[in-house]
């Protein structure tokens, strides 16, 4: 560690170094020679800790996954028995029939593990780690230390999580917005028991994670950016990571608070949630305590969180889209605008999920009023993208293909918002396979589309080789498929009143017609999880066995591109590079290349200079 | 089964390592270079985002044709009709954004794909542009904000006539119970400290207002009058949902919360809409409130003025059980009376 914690201030001084005299010294002192655990294991170098989270989450993603599968194969074959399932969670699953207790816990983790783990932790942790300093010119993170806390944090997490599915009494199944009392009594479900002690201990720890790596975000951002980086000439995707981390240190505290309250209430008598309860045929002593008010706390993380989610999903799409279609992306400060009133009015709608739980009807109005808000600026960046696609020179490079599947979905979950947004609506619709729809499609497709394209595109940069393209297709269509096959006949579901988390329909006469539409939900399922083996196999085949990348695959003009192949603690083995334009100079009349680097000045360029750049 | 199971996978992994590396071979052999590779991979993807297009959009047309029969028919409340008036006003104007941004999205990748001798359009700012498309929906979705609200408004002054025949749902792991006002329509205070075998709902025995309230385990209703749901849960948090009457409102421990609302069909003639002599109104939990969550509802039943009268007289007052055989006797007449 010692050796480590040296070498970061080493790079720190260089680059303070830099600054002043930049371009006349070479420090090879940059490698990281340590042994396996020092390179591998307790690294402060961004970019192992960004395929640390990377590996991590594709770990958890399969997990949740393949928990979706067991609970979809419950819902379309209700009668029918598995005896495979006994192989794989035992008395869970006795005699082929999975246990409807374990289902809500299925269902509970898949969400906890998929919105949390893999597309928070997964997806910033990855992508802001092994961008920010890359694509803002720094050598490493503000702190390299708390940065590999960060990831420790959420490793940490992680196991509890997944330790929580070896209890006796079974994991926490309450759903993962987790709602006291439900979550608070253990005499209301056997999952409220050890299982949710566990589960809020992880997402305690996943907090921390979260603030450790977000506050380091933030500063790199403001504080570690290159020469010429101005604010305006950023990366859309650091942009996109820098709002996001924002948006996370300001709302995780306020889980946190919700979730001590919580833990104060199941273990030390309080009554914040609890009031007049009558339950095992006893009644309780807890008075005066709201259980709405933990539904506050907990979205006014929640939403925003949405957000965290999907923000960094836009912002790599923004880069890739951009780069494949060889053309500046459309309306850059717009979408900068943009982003900055999503992220604000994230904090002020929260309430749109709790129309019905008896919140004040004007309050309702108000919320609806907000959240309808929320339409305009997304709407802008739908446009904004396909003007960017609009008179392209699109490369379909498999991350383009997962740039415009999130474009696509963006839009078909997007559109429904309007509908659950608006209260008299959601009355009939809050709570069913329509919100199930909606917000897999719009955060959880979007989100994970995004991220696809972000290992696609910077595979090379992670592990300076190339992932199969032809694979990268048969994923890329199998996964759109499976993703609509899957979501878009969920409407239909809601607007037939079928509630979700319900373990099966069949003491429902009237649910009854649905039956064939959920077998073919669950058949959609199973191919679009199949597909993600072939990700799975192209990643990892790729790693050791891929083509051998070049500096510049996709020539961008970004600054990660300047970094050599190999990796450095340090990134560059010079100097840091200088930037003097905006990073989208894409198909620029007059340039003899359809790109031009960040790093070229205007004066090496008098052929494409146009009359606005001479006002730099 | 774990030996095929075993063998599948190791023949999975196989088969992708050769794709990986007859893709890899193929592209060697043939002499092309990267952009030749690209140049046909552009040709195909870009087909087959028109071909994901036109299929796509025609599915979504035919599902919505097929499927939408099944979903819930005629709302069979007052307010219920509005709420699918504004849910199709919403739908058209969602359905028409929902096709113009897809068939651009895609027809844009089929169009402008990648040709080694031309240049993308350096464009990259336009003002009026940008105007147009934040004006245009800030319009229209004001116009959908001020037709959602006014009718949320007017469901939710409901409560404010303080009129309408007031029915207690009361929720607990996993059933859902009525109690009915009585004749003086007020329902006689609740307290969980009083909840026992014989008095599941904790009603006050020292409240005269609790005296005629009688307990059912079904929701009925007479048809085209108000009905106040005056809403409570003893444990967890469950949802009192209505889809037929497109209502829905939580139980929630600690508090009361209420929905009014105007059932407008009967449940025979609902029979005789749907053309399904076995439907049957039904009123589900939904809100996750425990392992049997699935298994939680309550028969309801529309009925006519005399109808639901006739059934009224029949179920049992709170206190049945309390006041003994010749007090049940009594009470029938004189709820009749008053």
């Amino acid at each position: 560690m010692e050796v480590n914690q040296h070498s970061a201030v080493d790079v720190h001084e260089a680059h303070a170094h830099d600054e002043h005299h930049h371009g006349h010294h070479d420090h090879d002192h940059d490698h990281d020679e340590g042994n396996f655990f020092s390179k591998y294991i307790f690294t402060t170098d961004h970019k192992m800790i960004s395929k640390q989270f990377l590996i991590t989450a594709i770990f958890m993603a399969f997990l949740a996954m393949g928990m979706s599968l067991i609970f979809r194969m419950q819902l379309a074959w209700p009668d029918t028995k598995f005896p495979f399932l006994e192989d794989i969670i035992g008395r869970w699953g006795k005699d082929g029939k999975l246990d409807p207790g374990f289902y809500l816990a299925l269902v509970t983790l898949h969400g906890t593990i998929m919105v949390f783990f893999v597309l928070t932790g997964g997806l910033s942790g990855t992508f802001s780690n092994l961008l920010i300093p890359l694509q803002v010119g720094a050598r490493d993170m503000a702190s390299g230390f708390l940065n590999a806390l960060s990831y420790w944090f959420f490793f940490a997490s992680t196991i509890v999580m997944c330790s929580s599915l070896f209890v006796e009494s079974g994991p926490a199944s309450g759903g993962w917005t987790v709602y006291p009392p439900l979550s608070a009594l253990p005499q209301a479900i056997p999952g409220s028991g050890l299982g949710m002690t566990l589960w809020l201990v992880s997402m305690v720890l996943f907090i921390a994670s979260s603030l450790l790596g977000g506050i380091n975000y933030v500063t790199t951002v403001l504080n570690l950016r290159t020469k010429g980086m101005t604010m305006t000439r950023l990366p859309l995707t650091v942009w996109a990571f820098f709002i996001t981390a924002i948006l996370g240190v300001l709302s995780f505290p306020v889980l946190l608070a919700a979730a001590l309250l919580l833990v104060f209430d199941r273990s030390f008598g309080t009554s914040f949630y609890l009031s007049e309860i009558f339950i095992d045929g006893a009644p309780l002593d807890h008075m005066g305590g709201s259980p709405v008010l933990y539904q506050h706390l907990f979205w006014f993380l929640g939403h925003p969180e949405v957000y965290i989610v999907l923000l960094p999903a836009l912002g790599l799409a923004s880069e890739v889209i951009s780069v494949n279609a060889r053309k500046p992306i459309f309306g850059y400060k717009a979408m900068i605008g943009s982003m900055l009133v999503i992220a604000f009015l994230s904090f002020i709608v929260w309430g749109h999920h709790m129309f019905v739980t008896g919140m004040n009807p004007f309050l309702g109005s108000v919320f609806v009023f907000t959240t309808l808000l929320v339409a305009i600026p997304s709407a802008v960046k739908v446009f904004n993208y396909l003007t960017t696609l609009w008179k392209g020179n699109i490369q379909f490079t498999p991350q383009m293909m997962f740039a415009m599947g999130l474009v696509s979905t963006f839009i078909t979950g997007g559109l429904t918002g309007i509908i659950l947004g608006d209260s008299t609506l959601d009355i009939n619709i809050h709570d069913t396979y329509f919100v199930v729809a909606h917000f897999h499609i719009v955060m959880g497709s979007s989100a994970i589309f995004g991220m696809f394209a972000g290992v696609y595109h910077w595979f090379p940069r992670m592990y300076g080789r190339m992932m199969n393209k032809t694979l990268g297709y048969i994923h890329f269509w199998f996964t759109i498929i499976g993703v609509y096959g899957v979501f878009f006949p969920m409407h239909f579901l809601g607007l037939g009143g079928v509630p979700r988390r319900y373990y099966s329909n069949t003491a429902y006469e009237a649910f009854g017609t649905f039956i064939d539409i959920n077998v073919i939900i669950t058949v959609a399922a199973i191919v679009g999880g199949l597909a993600q083996l072939i990700f799975a196999f192209n990643f990892f085949y790729s790693i050791w066995r891929g083509k051998k990348a070049v500096q510049n695959p996709w020539k961008s003009n970004t600054l990660e591109w300047t970094a050599p192949v190999e990796h450095l603690h340090g990134n560059w083995p010079g100097a840091v590079p200088e930037v003097h334009r905006w990073p989208y100079d894409y198909g620029k009349p007059g340039a003899p290349d359809d790109y031009i680097p960040q790093t070229v000045s205007y004066a090496q360029t008098p052929e494409s200079n146009t009359a606005d750049d001479l006002k730099h | 089964m774990n030996l095929l199971l075993t063998l599948a996978i190791v023949l999975g992994v196989l088969v992708l390592v050769r794709i990986a590396n007859i893709a890899q071979l193929a592209s060697d052999l043939s002499g092309e270079n990267e952009e030749d590779e690209q140049d046909k991979a552009n040709v195909w993807n870009s087909w087959g985002f028109l071909l994901f297009m036109v299929v796509g959009l025609f599915l979504s047309v035919y599902t919505a044709i097929e499927w939408m029969p099944k979903t819930l028919p005629v709302a069979a409340s007052e307010h219920g009709v509005d709420v699918d008036k504004l849910m199709d006003i919403n739908w058209l104007v969602l359905i028409i954004v929902f096709f113009i941004t897809q068939f651009l999205l895609f027809w844009f990748a089929f169009r402008y794909r990648y040709n080694r001798n031309r240049r993308s359009f350096y464009f990259h700012d336009n003002n009026r542009l940008e105007f147009v498309w934040t004006a245009v929906p800030t319009v229209v979705l004001a116009g959908l904000l001020y037709t959602g609200l006014v009718e949320w408004n007017k469901i939710t002054d409901r409560a404010l006539a303080d009129k309408g025949i007031k029915v207690q749902v009361y929720s607990k792991q996993f059933d859902f119970s009525t109690r009915y006002a009585g004749p003086d329509n007020k329902l006689g205070k609740s307290f969980y400290r009083n909840i026992s075998d014989t008095n599941p709902l904790g009603v006050d025995t020292a409240d005269q207002s609790a005296m005629d309230d009688k307990i059912a385990k079904e929701l009925v209703m007479p048809v085209g009058e108000e009905i106040e749901l005056v809403i409570n849960s003893r444990d967890v948090i469950h949802s009192v949902y209505l889809p037929h009457f497109r209502a829905q409102m939580n139980a929630v421990p600690g508090m009361t919360t209420r929905f009014h609302f105007k059932p407008t069909i009967t449940t025979a003639k609902m029979k005789e809409i749907t053309g399904n002599p076995k439907f049957e109104y039904i009123m589900l939990c939904n809100k996750v409130c425990g392992v049997a969550h699935y298994n939680m509802k309550m028969p309801v039943r529309v009925l006519e003025r005399a109808e639901y009268d006739a059934w009224l007289k029949g179920e049992k007052l709170v206190f049945q059980k309390d006041a003994a055989a010749p007090a049940d006797s009594a009470a029938k007449p004189m709820a009749a009376a008053i």
